[in-house]
């Protein structure tokens, strides 16, 4: 009797093993983020929208039944590490679509990659050269560089700046932005009178600073990076008395730089999707509901401040999720629901994909701000 | 060049400079001791600097550092206690790769509790934007605090040595560690010693240069490479030859600034080191004889 019991038992078991994947098939969402390493800036708060979006939507009973299963791989912003998490994403795991890289260098390894196993990939990063030229299962969810090099030119026009200093971190972000600037700066009458690249590790540049301090005709500091040296340039140049206007990249959009620079950091301008100054927004922004009620949840979950990198994840994943709603689990399906997706609204703007248009933003996606008392506030001029 | 900007550049060199000389100090206490490099001294410049920060939640900053350094320098002891004297006469090789393990160890243990967010110290004077005008040059206060610190870590350790008794047992075990134990020197403690102590100098170099440089859970490589270098440069055991070598190496960084794009810095540090390796591996200050004597 035991023995005919203990059989039984493995019968069941053995069947709901079986059942439990024919009632509800999980859909496997890849994800590559920097999570630590010297972007984890980036990919740490990537990784956490992430989940707590999955958990929401899980929480709600999946999508039309099916449940995401998320695969969070670190890639410590190595692309090398990015290449080989793409392929086993896509050949072991068998995923609908990858989210991320964090880093546009990254991304620009697999992007191919992607394209040849069309596989839908959702970048997190921002170099326009993702999506320009346009590869079929390529998106980015952060605005473009050349928006954001455009917003500060047009600003530095209002200001009458006409001779600039440009420094760059050597990284996919900080080479792009250079790219962009140098090719953008003679539409605006802009010239670019010091150009200095700078190691992503460094972590005193005072030296440089002094160097383009010299030459006297520099009105205007332009610092194009996304890491730490953000608020190292900006206390470097503050201590050596120059008063010239500092502008950043959208990569500044991290209030624990402000908080790291310190008083170095009131002044300094840069754009941004409108996240950060989510509160100030008029009622009837598109995007407002949803930015306060990104940012309340994840401060809430993760006790930090939400950053426009975050946002960048959860972009992909609600864009990915509303795909999938329309056309269920298949990447081929998902990538022309992608593509067609009109009027969504996300937190770095509101999102219309087209065949030509694998980003989905306009200029208007970005807003300038600066930092008055440590916080962040749309910039209205002197 | 102007002097003003001649100036900037020193003083910039200056601050690196000192930083990468205490790093190797610390290479050079260790290996004084035991003869081997201790590759995770990066990684107690980061301990000093991140639990100064967490501990300045509940005490003044005064405190918050002594503190630090005193917890690091136990951080120092455990590691030499778990993973070292146990060791049955190791081979330098051994006990390299078992540094560079317990290096990887302690980044993560910091990721899983500090996170990967860049932290620092308030500036111990005036804050972000204060600085002091040099001959026309500007430089931040913090900067005297650095370089005073690592004058007075040389002078403490220079006294320390020539004039106490233990200092003299840690030289003896440096020398000839079988003729210190035959005179009675437990060479064992000698090299926990050597461990507490250039821990220590790694959490206060941390704590120093935290407002300048920041801290970061994982920039105990970069410091141990750079300070590997000036070790190397300033011939290995010698206090004096690191200070020296410390400074010309930071000077050198600050000046290429102005011929060569800052993104080559790195890459000059490391070809002045594989230079000496290749012409003068004693070291610019270090003696061929003694370095023929020494098993690494």
């Amino acid at each position: 009797m035991k023995k005919f019991a203990s059989k039984l038992l493995m019968a069941v078991m053995a069947v709901s093993l079986l059942a439990v994947p024919a009632l509800a098939e999980n859909i496997k969402v890849g994800a590559i983020l920097a999570v630590t390493g010297g972007a984890s800036f980036l990919g740490g708060p990537e990784a956490r929208s992430l989940e707590m979006v999955v958990e929401e939507i899980n929480a709600k009973g999946g999508i039309n039944g099916s449940k995401i299963e998320l695969i969070i791989k670190d890639s410590a912003a190595s692309p090398e590490k990015a290449i080989s998490f793409a392929k086993q994403l896509i050949e072991e795991d068998k995923v609908l679509a990858i989210i991320g890289p964090s880093t546009s260098g990254e991304t620009m390894k697999i992007k191919n990659i992607c394209e040849e196993a069309e596989t839908p990939l959702l970048s997190c990063a921002a170099a326009e050269v993702i999506v320009n030229p346009v590869a079929s299962y390529v998106f980015k969810t952060p605005q473009k560089d050349s928006f954001a090099v455009k917003k500060i030119f047009m600003e530095m026009k209002k200001m009458g700046i006409s001779k600039i200093a440009v420094l760059a971190g050597n990284t996919g972000f900080g080479k792009a932005g250079k790219q962009q600037l140098t090719d953008i700066a003679p539409e605006f009458g802009i010239e670019i009178v010091e150009a200095e690249v700078y190691d992503k590790k460094s972590n005193d540049l005072s030296a440089v600073v002094a160097k383009i301090k010299a030459n006297k005709d520099v009105q205007a500091v332009v610092n194009w990076s996304i890491v730490p040296a953000q608020a190292i340039v900006a206390k470097n140049m503050r201590q050596a008395g120059w008063e010239v206007p500092l502008f950043q990249s959208h990569g500044f959009g991290n209030i624990k730089y402000v908080e790291a620079a310190g008083a170095a950091a009131e002044g300094i301008i840069f754009p941004a999707g409108r996240l950060l100054i989510a509160d100030t927004l008029p009622a009837d922004n598109p995007q407002k509901a949803l930015l306060m009620e990104y940012k309340k949840n994840y401060e809430a979950k993760f006790n930090e401040s939400a950053s426009t990198f975050g946002g960048h994840a959860y972009d992909a994943i609600t864009i990915l999720a509303a795909a999938i709603a329309e056309v269920g689990n298949d990447r081929h399906k998902v990538r022309a629901a992608i593509e067609n997706l009109k009027n969504f609204p996300g937190t770095g703007g509101v999102f219309s994909f087209s065949a030509e248009d694998h980003n989905g933003l306009d200029i208007d996606a970005f807003q300038m701000m600066t930092v008055k008392d440590g916080k962040f506030v749309a910039y209205t001029g002197k | 060049m102007t002097t003003e900007l001649f100036i900037q550049y020193l003083m910039a060199g200056i601050t690196y400079g000192s930083i990468y000389a205490i790093v190797a100090i610390g290479f050079n206490i260790i290996y004084n001791t035991t003869g081997i490099i201790n590759f995770a001294q990066g990684e107690f410049v980061m301990f000093g600097g991140m639990i100064a920060i967490s501990l300045l939640h509940f005490m003044p900053m005064p405190l918050a550092i002594a503190l630090a350094v005193i917890i690091t320098m136990v951080i120092g002891a455990l590691i030499e206690i778990c993973f070292i004297r146990w060791l049955k006469s190791p081979s330098v090789l051994r006990m390299i790769i078992i540094t560079i393990g317990i290096s990887i160890l302690s980044r993560e243990v910091a990721v899983h509790i500090w996170g990967e967010s860049i932290r620092s110290l308030p500036y111990f004077v005036g804050n972000e934007i204060s600085s002091i005008p040099v001959f026309g040059a500007r430089i931040s206060p913090q900067v005297l605090w650095v370089v005073a610190a690592s004058a007075l870590m040389v002078i403490f350790l220079g006294i320390f040595f020539r004039t106490t008794s233990i200092g003299r047992e840690m030289r003896a075990c440096a020398s000839n560690r079988k003729a210190a134990t035959l005179c009675g020197i437990n060479t064992q403690n000698m090299v926990t010693l050597s461990f507490i102590l250039s821990a220590g100098m790694g959490a206060l170099a941390g704590c120093v240069m935290s407002p300048i440089t920041y801290s970061q859970y994982d920039m105990g490589t970069g410091l141990a490479i750079k300070g590997f270098t000036v070790a190397i440069l300033g011939g290995l055991g010698s206090s004096g030859g690191a200070v020296t070598a410390g400074i010309l190496l930071g000077v050198i960084e600050a000046f290429s600034v102005s011929v060569v794009p800052l993104a080559f810095q790195d890459a000059i540090s490391i070809a002045i080191l594989l230079i000496i390796l290749f012409v003068r591996p004693q070291g610019l200050f270090g003696s061929k004889e003694a370095a023929g004597l020494s098993e690494f």
